[in-house]
């Protein structure tokens, strides 16, 4: 194992990311926000499987790759593996991780959760935009991974079953991205 | 049964969660060359390298205090060694040293000789005027603040910039009295 930090580092460093660009430099362009912190996570997902790749052999097609993804360097970074794969076979790849943690210590603001009684659908969406500003990172992780693997591609994230989760931790996520 | 007292900065190491060096240093390095790329102007991202790790320090004291057992500082040469030993050991897993003490025990320095954050950085010439660590002492700034202690944290040397080590220095400006939210005979 090489050389390690304590995991609150990255959690403050990725909290601050998405502060930062959210509510300081783009409080009312969510969609610039999302564009830059994107942008950092693909810079970070290049380097890493420039460096994750370095002793092995070409990957033979896009699946070998995508294997890669989830498993060595998935481990690499959140020491566990992608908990399922699926495909539609035309190019489009699901990725699903049930406990991510990037997104598991998300909490709501208490005032829409008040209003949870009244009106369940708006707390739910508050819980669903506040969580989608920090899945650009691990989308632009993928993306650039991926892209220095040799297969451009778009990255998007489905937390839609978020809302579904009784708890107030988001523990569910699915990646999916398009080969194009 | 757990010790009491003060933990060491390697006993708290052991036993947080720890990731993966290289992921914070990337994205550490990432988010400095966004911030270029956005601002322009080196001083501005000096600015928010700052800015960002005050943010940090503020929320970061909590889990500092919570997990390392510390007691009151007795004097600020107490804190700067509490700082260089547990504070950068439990979260970067380095220790520090301090030295340069001024007559009045208000200022010091911390020298940090292994620095997990510049890990394959090099600075280019278009960066001159540029402190990377930035971040690092708006988070000892924005710590200190939340134990009522002003403070004014500035680089005195920088590897990245040809010196032999990554020098902060930290000066007491005031120490606030705590400010309690009830009165005595309440």
């Amino acid at each position: 194992m090489g050389r390690e930090v304590s995991e609150s580092c990255v959690d403050s460093l990725l909290t601050e990311i998405v502060s930062t660009y959210n509510n300081r430099f783009y409080a009312n362009k969510p969609e610039l926000a999302a564009r830059r912190i994107e942008a950092i996570g693909y810079q970070v997902g290049h380097q890493l499987s420039e460096r994750y790749t370095m002793e092995r052999p070409r990957f033979s097609d896009h699946l070998e790759a995508i294997k890669f993804i989830c498993k060595d360097f998935w481990s690499e970074l959140f020491k566990k593996q992608i908990d399922n794969l699926k495909t539609n076979h035309r190019g489009t790849f699901v990725l699903q991780d049930n406990r991510f943690r990037w997104l598991s210590r998300i909490s709501t603001d208490p005032s829409v959760e008040n209003t949870e009684s009244q009106d369940p659908s708006a707390a739910a969406e508050s819980k669903a935009s506040l969580a989608t500003m920090h899945v650009y990172f691990p989308c632009g992780i993928i993306r650039g991974a991926l892209s220095n693997l040799g297969i451009p591609c778009a990255v998007s994230a489905d937390i839609s079953n978020l809302p579904a989760c009784k708890e107030l931790l988001l523990s569910y996520s699915v990646l999916s991205f398009y080969d194009i | 049964m757990a010790p009491v007292g003060p933990r060491s900065g390697d006993a708290i190491f052991a036993n947080v969660e720890r990731v993966n060096a290289e992921l914070f240093t990337l994205t550490y390095g990432a988010t400095v060359r966004q911030l270029l790329t956005d601002l322009e102007e080196v001083e501005e991202v000096n600015k928010q390298l700052d800015q960002m790790g005050y943010n940090i320090g503020i929320r970061l004291i909590d889990e500092f205090l919570a997990k390392s057992n510390v007691t009151r500082c007795v004097d600020f040469r107490e804190t700067a060694e509490v700082i260089a030993k547990v504070g950068f050991k439990m979260f970067l897993g380095v220790t520090a040293t301090v030295s340069n003490w001024d007559a009045d025990g208000t200022c010091c320095s911390i020298i940090l000789e292994d620095n997990p954050l510049v890990d394959f950085v090099e600075l280019p010439d278009t960066c001159q005027g540029l402190y990377y660590c930035n971040i690092l002492s708006g988070v000892i700034r924005g710590a200190l603040e939340m134990v009522s202690m002003k403070t004014e944290v500035t680089w005195i040397r920088d590897v990245l910039r040809g010196d032999d080590a990554y020098e902060l220095q930290v000066k007491l400006l005031k120490q606030v009295p705590e400010e309690y939210p009830y009165k005595d005979d309440e």
